[in-house]
């Protein structure tokens, strides 16, 4: 007989995570499975939190511990290697890529947040609109978020080179008058931004249609009759209604930009003006450096920056459905 | 120790008078080495391998298979590789070379992991400071039962170019290439410029350069390491080979205010360079003085592939150099410059290694010929083979000029990042610093020697 209501709660811890669920009336249930049922949620749970640790835990653990050393990556890590908190004194004071690429995440945080998604939320709306073409523009916009990044890469180093489009666009091909817009140190962030954009605008758009579509008409009726504008219906009914995707949006947004990489290196490696705390990790630990503890110790802080929408998204999450 | 370690080719030194040119030895070189080596030559030349040659270059004919990792990405030096590999197919009936060709500037970043993971038996890679690295890590093998038998065709700069801590031999010398001032023939004549000789008589060729539309100097810092040549044949001219040696292996300090004057120095000639260097790379750069667009370049003799490129000969046959000019210091006479060497090795940790040793080792050997070497440089000339037997008649005036340059150089450097530290001279160390430099020549670099200072202190020890 208890085996339905089993069936029917097994399947419950896998989703909000495995570690923490440990609920006083769960363990009151667990006195009433069979030894084969206690078999089943073993594998059922385990496999996850075995996955969950050797691929998340595990390295994350390495990481912070590999940040208090100086080890290149040759050979075992001896006393000698630990260096305490040194790497990240270097990385506060005195290495002079830190900041910047820290700055960068951020501002490509803000460009994102403010700009790009705010613009593929525009278009989102003007598309759901059913205006003449609506198929074509939502493939337009969508086009670039098909391409790799790598791609998208290659096709903007062409738009922004000094004898490309833009600047044969504007007229200024001459070696006074170029500019450079990726080579110059206080432009070419701007211009990774745009191209990133460009492709971030089109992912929005598309996320944010498909929640359009699944508004209630009857609620624009509603609002409608009520003599609502256009304006007011959106802001005060549709972008309310669609909270669970506003949240999509913010947590793609955050992640896209922390994540942020492949333009960047695809250009110039990350280097002279496109530092990123993702690429110096890579620069640091992975090329022919081998810095493995001071990448570590830059890995351990983008961790600590990731927590902050994480947690955020998490304890509102976990609050919705503790509800 | 370092210091002599590091002091490389000074083949022209080593072997004979300073007024003796590189060509001069070379030529006296064949006459001795000849002899032994023709047979050997005969037989790398036929397909079918009659004697097994004892001594004197041939390991003897193997059968086996070798895997080789390969940076002969560029289209010129992939149709090298194949046309050796082939040859040495060809001289071991039997015998198979794998080869796997990774992208230049990838290989060197993966160049950690690729020796530690599962590579190739052999690979290509530079002399120096970044091969004792690796060797000292125990992640290359020692190849002296080689060596052995192939020194003899070898000047003793070279010999030193591959000596590991140990003493033990890590490598086989391939080529090299100088670092000069390439100009156009054509362009030079037709607008009347003479060569410059002394630091002002550049500055007044750039501006007489820049006041006919050209760019003067032709720059591309994209990938970061160009910007470190100039470096380097500043500081040498300004401050000699001694204090460059010092400086790369940590023995002088960033802070010195010698350093200052080669920054200074280095802003002088900026406001002569293409504005938009920071966003091309050396390819693109060279086109410029393909194109005359811009009137020199300083960069190494690898540079001439893109005149080759445009496929038309006289591209080729207008391209000149001249050395970096004087700057009036007691160095001038030094007449120092970069000549990276670029070496074959063996890997320790390939998995197929124990049983592909004979071929691995045979295919090493075989790089030693000057006839393999050659193979490489008809179809990348701005490759110099190494080897002492290597055929010079089909060298073009440019390859002559260069290696008699090298010849004349009385000390020889590697290159910043091949003379110093990995973990310093990479993108997010040294090339990251002269980028910040450039993008302000005429700041105070006060502050700027000190942060490099900084970093340099923060490595962790060296173990080499």
């Amino acid at each position: 007989m208890p085996d339905p209501q089993v069936l029917s709660l097994a399947p419950a811890p896998a989703p909000t995570g495995a570690g923490v669920v440990a609920s006083g009336p769960r363990r009151r249930r667990f006195s009433i499975l069979t030894r084969r049922d206690k078999i089943v949620l073993l594998v059922i749970v385990g496999i996850p939190v075995f996955l969950d640790i050797a691929f998340i835990w595990g390295p994350t653990v390495a990481s912070i511990l590999f940040s208090f050393t100086n080890w290149q990556g040759y050979g075992g890590i001896t006393a000698q290697n630990i260096v305490g908190i040194q790497n990240y004194t270097f990385l506060f004071t005195q290495y002079t890529l830190f900041w910047p690429a820290l700055i960068h995440n951020l501002m490509w945080l803000a460009f994102f947040v403010f700009i790009a998604s705010p613009i593929g939320i525009f278009f989102a709306v003007l598309l759901d609109r059913e205006i003449r073409g609506s198929r074509f523009y939502q493939n337009v916009f969508y086009f670039p978020v098909v391409l790799s990044l790598a791609v998208v890469g290659i096709i903007w180093e062409l738009q922004y080179a000094p004898d490309g489009f833009i600047d044969s666009a504007l007229g200024l091909t001459k070696q006074t008058n170029a500019i450079d817009w990726l080579g110059n140190p206080s432009l070419n962030i701007w211009a990774v931004l745009v191209a990133a954009s460009w492709r971030h605008v089109g992912y929005i758009m598309v996320l944010y249609l498909a929640g359009l579509k699944s508004v209630d008409p009857t609620l624009r009726e509603a609002a409608a009759i009520d003599g609502a504008s256009d304006v007011q219906t959106f802001f005060r009914v549709i972008f309310p209604v669609m909270a669970p995707i506003n949240v999509v949006i913010v947590v793609v947004t955050v992640i896209e930009s922390l994540r942020a990489f492949d333009l960047a290196y695809i250009i110039n490696q990350g280097t002279n003006g496109l530092e990123l705390l993702s690429i110096l990790i890579t620069n640091n630990s992975i090329s022919e450096a081998s810095l493995v503890g001071r990448g570590s110790a830059i890995a351990v802080i983008l961790l600590v920056i990731s927590l902050v929408p994480i947690t955020l998204y998490l304890t509102r999450v976990m609050r919705s459905t503790g509800e | 120790m370092a210091i002599q370690d590091t002091s490389r080719p000074e083949a022209p030194s080593t072997t004979g008078p300073r007024s003796v040119s590189r060509r001069d030895i070379l030529k006296g070189m064949a006459v001795v080495a000849g002899a032994a080596a023709l047979p050997t030559i005969l037989v790398a030349c036929s397909s079918t391998p009659t004697t097994a040659p004892g001594g004197g270059g041939g390991g003897g004919a193997v059968t086996g298979t070798v895997t080789v990792g390969s940076n002969h990405s560029d289209p010129g030096e992939l149709k090298g590789m194949q046309a050796i590999n082939a040859a040495f197919m060809a001289a071991n009936p039997g015998s198979k070379v794998v080869m796997n060709t990774v992208d230049h500037g990838t290989f060197q970043n993966q160049i950690s992991a690729y020796l530690q993971g599962t590579p190739e038996d052999d690979f290509t890679w530079f002399s120096g400071y970044r091969m004792r690295f690796f060797a000292s890590k125990g992640l290359a093998t020692p190849i002296d039962d080689v060596w052995a038998k192939v020194k003899s065709n070898y000047t003793a700069g070279f010999a030193t170019s591959v000596t590991g801590d140990d003493g033990k031999v890590y490598g086989i010398p391939v080529d090299y290439y100088p670092w000069c001032v390439f100009y156009r023939k054509s362009l030079f004549a037709a607008k009347g410029y003479t060569i410059p000789k002394t630091w002002d008589d550049l500055k007044a060729l750039c501006t007489k350069m820049q006041s006919d539309g050209l760019i003067p100097i032709a720059f591309g810092d994209k990938d970061g390491w160009p910007a470190m040549g100039t470096f380097d044949i500043l500081n040498l001219r300004l401050n000699g080979y001694q204090f460059h040696v010092d400086l790369m292996t940590g023995k002088q300090k960033w802070t010195d205010p010698k350093v200052t004057t080669v920054f200074q120095k280095w802003a002088e000639i900026m406001p002569f360079h293409d504005t938009t260097y920071a966003g091309l790379t050396w390819q693109k750069a060279a086109d410029t003085l393909v194109q005359q667009k811009s009137g020199m370049y300083f960069l190494g003799l690898f540079m001439t592939s893109e005149f080759q490129a445009t496929e038309n000969p006289a591209d080729l046959a207008d391209v000149d150099f001249f050395p970096w000019p004087t700057l009036g210091t007691q160095y001038d006479s030094e007449a120092a410059l970069d000549a990276p060497i670029d070496i074959w090795m063996v890997t320790s940790k390939s998995a197929t290694l124990q049983a592909d040793m004979d071929t691995a080792k045979a295919y090493m050997d075989f790089w030693s010929k000057g006839s393999t070497q050659l193979l490489m440089f008809q179809n990348q000339p701005g490759l110099i083979p190494a080897a002492s037997d290597t055929d010079t008649s089909t060298y073009s005036d440019l390859q002559k000029k260069a290696a008699s340059i090298v010849g004349a150089a009385q000390k020889i450097t590697q290159f910043l990042d091949r003379d110093s530290r990995p973990d310093f001279a990479g993108a997010d160390g040294m090339q990251g610093f002269l980028q910040k430099f450039l993008a302000n020549p005429t700041q105070d670099t006060t502050g700027l020697q000190k942060q490099i200072q900084d970093f340099w202190d923060a490595l962790p020890p060296a173990t080499v």
